[in-house]
């Protein structure tokens, strides 16, 4: 009692941790998360065969492999999600320029693996894209400087952020990998949407596009290839989109049943970027419907529970992830069904590939960390007789 | 917006006359008015949230949809009947230089299931075992009871099969026409046709498309019906090549060599009347792609074309080409051979000592690398460099298959003396036999380049000169003696003044360094030497004989007299005549001294 009293034994002043953070945090998204990382591994069992029977490795060694990740992935989720949000900014902005240069060292020291473009480093025993950890980090920046601009007397932090973008847009575009790009550029754009753009820059912008993409569509003879090729209906079947279309009508509703399955065997990419189809053949739509709800939800409940966040930085930086997140997996999974032309694009949680699965650990564990729940101003606003 | 900002300067204003400080009440300004800011900023955020939680949503649910119609939707059957138009059936033959056939087409059935149409699955999987014994019974079993609508069972069946399977009378078994393509002759120029496999694949038709080989090239000639099914005339001679196969084969055996090549070239129009390699393979049948294992020991390898050898001492007579053409030097020239020949840390040594010294002519006969390298350094790297490319031996042999792409010769990364002076003997650069031949074609027709091709021609080609006339004769002349009096000895074929130079090169270890006991033993060839019409390049893998009491390797003991035999066989098919050769071509080596 006497050393309580004293502060010789340090006392807690708050709530522990971990209650504290099982109280706040968004369970349902968790358990999403989750869920989805155990599709990734039965997937996997899957998929990955024949790329491990191609290589020589034990039939589940990218399974193996893909559990390890998903582990290691996993506790940098958990860590993260308990940061607080202001040691989540610091600590990603000294990540975002870990890995702004390590980008910048890519053509010296960077590999292809032969795939013709330079975008990562290899380490021995595993192959690290520091674009992969690039994103979260730069969206947390991007926020960060967008919510300083919304101080009175704040930076012009919208139009220092577009520059940021841009510089890591062309970057990117260099190596070349325009899918991240797009990526980065998408994000910087929900939340320059949610910070508030003026509704006629959107509607100009909008016009824009329609503009240029139908005088793209009339100039450029290649451009006007690729739309029509992905606009046509019959689709060449010894193609990967061909392949992966049939794979999704053999699965019907519920599937030819566990490691039944043919596409696998025919695509090359089937353990990453055409995951769904596999998913699709052997476990039918039914599994892919539940794929695709845990995505939405995540996303959409994400985005609700930033509505009522009143810290700027937070929300906005939420909002990125979370678009980030949801827009990847949609694009995966739209140009498995065609209805977006051919990109080569992971599933997050679900594909294989290691720094992808650890950096999609760190941003969803971001997300959970500004996803929490956390006190709104909601007594001061009924002490100003303002309260809902 | 015009309340906010007076209140405080009133109230400023007061605090002023009351002698407070104003700062506390700037700041408290300040921080309503960002509050409000905030708040607004949320109202609206709320409201674009929602907007781009909607939108996300009905993404998804579009994407649902989608996979939902697509789900229930019918998989195709292998191809959709309305596109079946577009497969272009006939396919035209490939044929030698004088119409006989190499490939052609042959009407087959492909054998499908439907298993909702099936009465009986269980039998006709049973009998289809019994006619097709490579088949999986169960696994037939399984996709006949499963839910699959449609299963190819057989790609190609003969008659006789079909005549089975119809006998099994079950409606679920059904026949798509077919046209494979048939190569009536094996083995014969596998490494020219390459193959053909099925494309798009329907129920009523199937497309071939080449897979290799002039095949491959060609493909959208031998497709194109506008062509009117005219064949494809290839510069092969379907004798020549069956003897030349057959001979270069039992060569192999009897050196023991892991593989052999050989090219037989017309000088003048530059058409390959042959072209083997071996080991060689079906393309009726042809093999898949080794998964394991070099790849250029596949019988698919083409050793002809892409196997890029150093070739060693063959290139020593465009040293001596060259540096005749350039006046350094005439046939009688003597260079000092005095070994070693020190450079830097190099040393290059002979095979034997020739004594101090050898003429032009001498160094060529006896092969010596010191006298070469002399000849190389009175040249200079940058000549022989220009030289040697205008050969055709810098860039990948102009060949009509797609192999050839694989043939680009592999050059020192920078052209240094010492460079040039290996160049000189054939080591440090590696080609393909079939860049050798057409190099020594250009000597053989008397200076002018020569572009290897596939195709039958009428008219001789008339390419750059590479040196001049009298040079080309003296080179031939240089040749015809290293059979008569120097290393290729074994060479010599009665009546056909056979001419030519020898070149044994120790394999490169594929991590660095040379084998001492695996070598690549050529022996580039023309005849008759007087007035050369074919070259001939034989070039063996690995060789070993055992002769005079010795373990022997070298292109003199090995590929020359394989050469030899198929000099012997091929000249006659050629249509040449045994000639008496004229006395005047050991008199004018004389004379000129």
């Amino acid at each position: 009692m006497t050393e309580m009293v004293y502060g010789a034994v340090p006392v807690q002043s708050g709530e522990p941790i971990l209650p504290k953070w099982w109280r706040t945090v968004d369970k349902w998204t968790l358990s999403c998360i989750m869920i989805l990382f155990g599709i990734g591994l039965l997937l996997g069992l899957a998929a990955s065969v024949p790329l491990a029977e191609k290589n020589d490795f034990g039939a589940f060694h990218y399974v193996t492999r893909q559990a390890v990740f998903g582990g290691a992935a996993l506790v940098a989720m958990l860590i993260t999600s308990m940061m607080s949000p202001n040691l989540v900014r610091r600590l990603a902005v000294l990540g975002f320029l870990a890995a702004f240069i390590a980008i910048l060292g890519l053509p010296f020291l960077g590999t292809d693996f032969g795939k013709g473009a330079v975008r990562w480093y290899s380490l021995g025993f595993a192959s690290v894209q520091p674009s992969e950890f690039l994103k979260p980090g730069f969206v947390v920046v991007a926020a960060w400087m967008m919510a300083a601009s919304q101080e009175i007397n704040g930076p012009p932090g919208k139009s220092l952020s577009l520059i940021l973008a841009g510089v890591i847009v062309i970057l990117l575009a260099l190596q070349p990998d325009f899918g991240q790009a797009a990526l980065i550029l998408f994000g910087w754009g929900v939340m320059y949407f949610v910070a508030g753009a003026p509704m006629i820059l959107l509607v100009v912008l909008a016009g824009l596009v329609v503009l240029g993409g139908s005088f793209a569509y009339n100039s450029s003879e290649h451009f006007a290839r690729r739309i029509d090729g992905f606009l046509n209906p019959d689709v060449d079947p010894r193609t990967q989109l061909g392949y992966a279309a049939n794979a999704i009508r053999e699965g019907g509703f519920f599937g030819v049943g566990v490691g039944e399955g043919q596409v696998k065997w025919s695509l090359p990419d089937a353990h990453t970027d055409f995951i769904i189809a596999v998913a699709a053949e052997e476990y039918g739509l039914v599994l892919v419907l539940v794929i695709i709800a845990l995505y939405a939800s995540v996303v959409v409940r994400s985005l609700m529970r930033l509505m009522r966040e009143r810290d700027p930085f937070i929300r906005l930086a939420g909002t990125g992830l979370a678009a980030i997140f949801g827009v990847q997996a949609m694009i995966n999974m739209g140009v498995a069904v065609r209805l977006l032309p051919a990109k080569g694009m992971t599933l997050p949680f679900v594909s294989y590939g290691g720094s992808s699965l650890i950096a999609g650990g760190i941003a969803v564990g971001m997300l959970l960390a500004f996803t929490r729940t956390r006190p709104q101003g909601e007594i001061d606003e009924i002490f100003r007789g303002r309260g809902r | 917006m015009i309340r906010t900002p007076l209140r405080p300067l009133a109230r400023i204003l007061d605090a002023r006359a009351k002698g407070e400080n104003p700062d506390a009440i700037e700041r408290e300004n300040t921080r309503l008015r960002h509050e409000e800011m905030r708040d607004k900023a949320r109202a609206r955020a709320e409201g674009r949230l929602l907007v781009l939680g909607v939108m996300f949503f009905c993404a998804y649910a579009v994407i649902g949809a989608r996979m939902g119609l697509m789900a229930s939707s019918e998989p195709m059957e292998p191809r959709a009947r309305a596109s079946a138009a577009e497969i272009v059936m006939q396919r035209a033959d490939i044929v030698d230089r004088k119409g006989r056939v190499l490939a052609t087409n042959f009407e087959t059935h492909s054998l499908y299931a439907q298993p909702p149409q099936m009465i009986e699955p269980k039998r006709v999987a049973k009998e289809l075992v019994r006619i097709f014994p490579d088949l999986d019974e169960e696994r037939l079993v399984k996709d006949f009871t499963g839910k699959r609508k449609f299963l190819w069972i057989k790609k190609k069946i003969s008659p006789e099969q079909k005549q089975a399977v119809h006998d099994i009378g079950d409606p679920g078994l059904l026949f798509g026409p077919r046209e494979m393509r048939l190569y009536p002759n094996g083995r014969l120029a596998s490494h020219v046709l390459g193959g053909a496999s099925f494309g798009k694949e329907g129920v009523d038709a199937a497309e071939v498309i080449g897979v290799a080989g002039v095949e491959k090239v060609f493909d959208d000639f031998l497709r194109d019906p506008a062509e009117g099914g005219m064949p494809l005339q290839l510069s092969l001679d379907l004798t020549v090549q069956a003897a030349a196969e057959r001979v270069l084969y039992g060569g192999m055996k009897l050196m023991n060599a892991k593989g052999a090549a050989s090219v037989l070239m017309d000088v003048h129009t530059g058409e390959v009347i042959s072209v083997v390699s071996l080991p060689d393979f079906d393309p009726n049948d042809r093999p898949r792609p080794p998964t394991e294992g070099a790849p250029d020991d596949s019988p698919l390898f083409n050793r002809a074309v892409q196997g890029v050898y150093e070739l060693g001492s063959t290139f020593k007579i465009f040293t001596a080409a060259q540096a005749m053409e350039l006046g350094l030097v005439n046939p009688s020239t003597v260079i000092n051979t005095k070994g070693p020949l020190r450079w830097g840390k190099h040393k290059i040594r002979d095979f034997h000592n020739y004594g101090p010294e050898l003429s032009v002519t001498k160094i060529i006969v006896k092969s010596s690398n010191i006298g070469t390298a002399r000849l190389a350094q009175m040249i200079g790297a940058k000549r022989q460099q220009d030289f040697l490319a205008r050969l055709g031996l810098m860039e990948k042999a102009p060949l009509e298959i797609v192999e050839a792409s694989g043939s680009t010769p592999l050059l020192p990364p920078s052209w240094s003396e010492i460079s040039a002076m290996t160049i000189s003997y054939g080591h440090g650069i590696s080609v393909s036999p079939m860049h050798l031949a057409a190099a020594y074609a250009a000597i053989a027709n008397g200076g002018t380049r020569v572009k290897p091709t596939l195709l039958k021609r009428d008219a001789p080609q008339y390419g750059e000169r590479v040196m001049s006339a009298q040079v080309a004769a003296a080179s031939r002349e240089m040749l015809r003696k290293v059979v008569t009096e120097g290393t290729a000895s074994f060479a010599e074929v009665p009546g056909y003044a056979v001419g030519g130079k020898t070149g044994s090169a120790d394999k490169p270890k594929p991590r660095g360094g040379y084998y001492d006991d695996k070598v690549i033993a050529t022996f580039a060839s023309m005849f008759p030497a007087h007035d050369p019409k074919y070259v001939l390049v034989v070039t063996l893998d690995e060789p070993e004989t055992f002769a005079l009491g010795e373990v022997r390797r070298t292109a003199g003991w090995t590929a020359v007299p394989v050469a030899a035999e198929m000099t012997n066989r091929l000249a006659p098919l050629l249509g040449l005549r045994p000639q008496v050769e004229p006395g005047q071509l050991a008199g004018i080596t004389l004379t000129s001294n």
